[in-house]
């Protein structure tokens, strides 16, 4: 009891930028996972802006990473990461390796749900002569936009599981506070705090996303 | 009156479904003319090639071969944001009615407006003349899934009007729907031909809709039209085979088979079929010069149909008595009545 007191000003402060990697690394890995699986959905074959070679390309670049495992793609992506961000270790560096894998995650989860869209009414729109734009934003997305946000809850959690794996290369958050002072350091406690906090925080992630698909879906 | 839509030697064929395959012919050669103002009904089987057909009038698909005209414009020409503009002056309504589950009733059929740039407080006042022009005023906050299937339809209509286009594509409109709102919508369909002057095209595999609103039909088979007329004349004098089987659907067309051997087995005497149209003669020429010459009949099978508010009869009567006094009767009944023993 008196450890955890003790530990409670780091463990919230890792808390803290978990938070923040998970958050900035969603930013960036959720838009591009929603640009390249829309732009997957919209160019295949019978899309609104069919374009074969286009999602041959986002298709087998998206079959290529996102079957990496993540502790492999991180030390992989190192060389890039110093080109980007201008270094390959770090709290930074944890980002964008976190970033490009997610893109590539959530690119699959948002074309399979928009798969899901009845063609019919990707038809109706294009019958009232809308381009292929307006209808991208104004039916494609608003009608999947319940299983997205499901999706999107989905991928978050992915994305904390990757924050912690992260604190291999120096990522800061409550990952590598675990390794670092609970498994290096044989503390039990500090390990076990991590994992309730984890615990709590994917818990209200999965509450959330849950609420608002159940408002966006009226159900 | 005036050709609206016109397609000129019109083929739609879809890639192989495997590589080195024949490719799909879903519409083989088709020339059609569709006048302004008129309702014109496309039937035909599953698989005949309807709705690519409808699906070339507003170019969701490009045309293989030929062209296709609506109003001055060559639709089937038409690329990117020319064809798009085309594509506002006709509406379409679908089978699955397709709304937008994202937005209500109001927004649905909000949607065409936005698409041509209707300023706000225009849409709203259109979206409402529209709702109540389809009998929804008072549910434009509704969602589509709280509204039954006609509902759906109406807003489906009131979507495919909201543009103000000239012509209403109807592919299968009421198919998912039961007999009684069938009905509605086809009224409403046909008060849209009426009092908004659009003209309409519907496609159905069921003769009772061609029936109700259609003034002029064509019968699809295999892709291709193999039969076109006045709805009246290729119901009275079907000439094709899947003609014929399309009218025995609404018509209890000529007994045959085992229905002629139930109808021998349950009444004494000839049976007669008796057939006329709208040109003057009834069965009650027949019947009454049946009773004139003394001789005993009763009506077995078949019924007088309304088609497009005109009469068509298909009566089969068994009738008892001297052979020779019936048919000195029936020698008399002039023309108009066609009278056919069944043997
Ligand atoms: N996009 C497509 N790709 C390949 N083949 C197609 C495509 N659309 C239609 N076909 C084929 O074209 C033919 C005609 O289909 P179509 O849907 O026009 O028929 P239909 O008369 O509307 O039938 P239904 O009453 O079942 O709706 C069918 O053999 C169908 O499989
Ligand atoms: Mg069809």
């Amino acid at each position: 009891m008196n450890e955890l007191v003790q530990i409670l000003p780091d463990l919230l402060e890792q808390t803290g930028i978990m938070l923040w990697i998970v958050a900035a690394s969603l930013l960036f890995g959720g838009i591009g996972g929603l640009v390249v699986g829309t732009g997957l959905f919209v160019t295949r074959t019978g899309g609104v802006l069919q374009q074969p070679v286009v999602w041959w390309v986002l298709n087998v670049l998206v079959n290529t990473f996102r079957p990496i495992p993540f502790i492999i793609f991180l030390a992989a992506m190192q060389p890039l990461g110093r080109l980007v961000v201008g270094k390959g270790i770090g709290t930074e560096y944890a980002i964008f390796a976190i970033a490009l894998a997610a893109t590539f995650g959530i690119a699959r989860i948002v074309e399979q749900n928009l798969v899901s869209i009845p063609s019919g009414v990707i038809e109706a729109a294009r019958s009232t002569g809308a381009s292929p734009w307006r209808i991208i934003r104004t039916v494609i997305i608003p009608e999947a936009l319940g299983p997205l946000v499901l999706g999107f809850t989905f991928a978050i959690i992915a994305i904390v599981d990757m924050s912690a794996v992260a604190g291999l290369v120096g990522g800061q958050g409550l990952g590598n506070y675990a390794i670092t002072y609970g498994y290096r350091q044989f503390d039990p406690v500090v390990t076990w705090s991590a994992l309730v906090v984890i615990v709590i925080v994917v818990q209200l992630i999965q509450a959330l996303g849950n609420l608002l698909a159940r408002r966006i879906l009226r159900r | 009156m005036t050709q609206h839509i016109v397609l000129d030697r019109v083929s739609k064929r879809f890639p192989p479904a495997k590589r080195g395959g024949d490719p799909i012919v879903a519409v083989d050669d088709v020339s059609l003319s569709i006048e302004q103002g008129e309702v014109f009904g496309i039937i035909g089987y599953s698989g005949a090639g309807k709705s690519t057909l409808v699906r070339l009038i507003n170019q969701l698909e490009p045309v293989t071969e030929g062209a296709i005209r609506v109003g001055d414009v060559e639709i089937s020409g038409l690329r990117g944001k020319a064809l798009r503009e085309q594509q506002t002056r006709i509406g379409m309504i679908f089978q699955r009615f397709n709304l937008l589950h994202s937005r209500t009733v109001a927004g649905n059929v909000a949607y065409p407006l936005e698409v041509v740039g209707v300023p706000r407080a225009e849409r709203r006042r259109r979206v409402e003349e529209l709702l109540e022009f389809v009998g929804l005023a008072g549910r434009a906050d509704a969602y589509p899934e709280q509204l039954s299937g006609g509902q759906q339809q109406r807003v489906g209509i009131a979507r495919a009007l909201a543009a103000n286009p000239q012509v209403l594509l109807a592919d299968e409109a009421t198919s998912a729907l039961d007999p009684e709102t069938t009905a509605e919508v086809l009224d409403l369909l046909a008060r849209v031909n009426r009092e908004l002057g659009v003209t309409i095209v519907v496609i159905t595999h069921e003769m009772e809709v061609i029936t109700r609103i259609a003034d002029r039909v064509a019968v699809m088979e295999a892709g291709r039209v193999v039969e076109t007329g006045s709805t009246y004349d290729v119901f009275t004098r079907p000439t094709t085979d899947v003609a014929k089987r399309f009218v025995a659907t609404v018509v209890r067309a000529l007994p045959e088979g085992d229905e002629l051997v139930a109808l021998r087995a349950q009444h004494e005497g000839r049976l007669f079929t008796i057939s006329f149209t709208d040109e003057g003669a009834s069965e009650a020429r027949v019947f009454g010069a049946l009773a004139r010459a003394g001789v005993d009949f009763n009506l077995v099978h078949g019924g007088v149909d309304d088609i497009q508010g005109r009469v068509y009869g298909l009566l089969t009567i068994a009738v008892r008595g001297d052979a020779a006094a019936i048919d000195a009767a029936l020698a008399q009944i002039g023309p108009g009545v066609t009278v056919e023993e069944q043997r």
